[in-house]
């Protein structure tokens, strides 16, 4: 059986720099990860966490950072007790130039078999690259109220 | 046929800043498609029973199947048989369904693809690649009035599956 994981990919009219600034500076990051704030020093091994509306939801550590084109972190989802008792996940982005624009493939993966946070973040990146391939694209934000995406205790 | 023994193999799903209505007609329409879908053009008799047909940009028949399913501007089903030799004997039908829901002021569009039996990765592979390239130029092609020039290369891994089955590619 394969392990479950979740893989998501979409095309971008951008540049891999811009995509990456995108994807590491928390400025960006709240125009469309629901007001989340991405933080990290962004250092292999230094610290990494996700701050939404001041409240810590998420925290890692940085695994890779390869500008512009490879950046991986664990992620370990701190808000509920069931998610925090699971070992922490992996979380890497690859960016690769796809002619005038960029390819991003997302892996999520390295979960607990019946992990309790695998529909959740199932849900919740479509969402997330949806807003961020907008943004880049439009210079506007794509409002999606967080009720819609369906996740238990996320509205 | 029976719906109820397909299986979900692919399900991707993006949001895009736009109406359910306008969402439908991108997928119902042969301009519209032909601008995101590489070129190609959708052909569809919107009732239950109906032909639904994808023409390569030289017009030759590329897929075809039939209405399942048909409440605008909210689902569609057909199935989606490649129209090569043999594949259909060898893999059965394909079941493609778009589902359109509201997200706010955006839409959230799912796509299915399922299968009545168990299909390898190799052959997964092709609809792995090449949905998000169609529904992200779809998206982009909403949203900003220009579709992406994505170029494709032809899916080596599913055509290396499908020869290996005796399925003629072109």
């Amino acid at each position: 059986m394969r392990k479950p994981e979740f893989v998501y990919v979409t095309y971008i009219e951008t540049t891999p720099e811009k995509l990456w600034e995108a994807l590491t500076s928390s400025e960006f990051s709240k125009r469309y990860w629901f007001n989340t704030e991405v933080k990290s020093e962004w250092k292999i091994g230094s610290p990494f966490a996700l701050v939404m509306d001041g409240t810590t939801t998420d925290v890692g550590e940085i695994l890779e950072f390869d500008r512009p084109r490879r950046l991986s972190y664990t992620f370990h989802h701190v808000l509920s007790e069931a998610a925090r008792k699971e070992r922490p996940t992996k979380v890497v982005f690859v960016l690769e130039p796809h002619g005038k624009l960029v390819k991003l493939t997302l892996t999520h993966e390295d979960f607990e078999d019946g992990s309790v946070i695998l529909d959740g973040i199932s849900k919740g990146w479509p969402a997330i690259l949806a807003g961020l391939k907008t943004l880049l694209e439009s210079g506007t934000a794509l409002a999606i109220p967080p009720v819609a995406l369906g996740i238990e205790g996320f509205q | 046929m029976k719906i109820e023994n397909f299986k979900p193999s692919i399900v991707y799903t993006i949001y895009i800043a736009s109406t359910p209505e306008k969402v439908w007609e991108a997928l119902t329409s042969p301009e519209f498609s032909r601008k995101y879908f590489f070129g190609n053009a959708v052909e569809v008799d919107l009732r239950i029973g109906g032909a639904y047909i994808v023409r390569t940009p030289d017009g030759s028949l590329h897929i075809s199947g039939e209405v399942i399913e048909c409440d605008p501007p909210r689902k569609l089903t057909v199935t989606f048989n490649v129209n090569w030799p043999a594949l259909i004997e060898k893999l059965g039908p394909t079941l493609v369904t778009y589902e359109i829901e509201p997200a706010g002021a955006a839409v959230r569009l799912t796509l299915t693809e399922a299968h009545d039996r168990p299909i390898s990765d190799d052959i997964l592979a092709g609809g792995r690649t090449g949905w998000p390239a169609i529904l992200s130029s779809l998206k982009s092609l909403l949203e900003t009035g220009e579709a992406l020039a994505i170029k494709m290369a032809p899916p080596q891994r599913m055509l290396e599956a499908l020869k290996k089955l005796g399925i003629k590619t072109p």
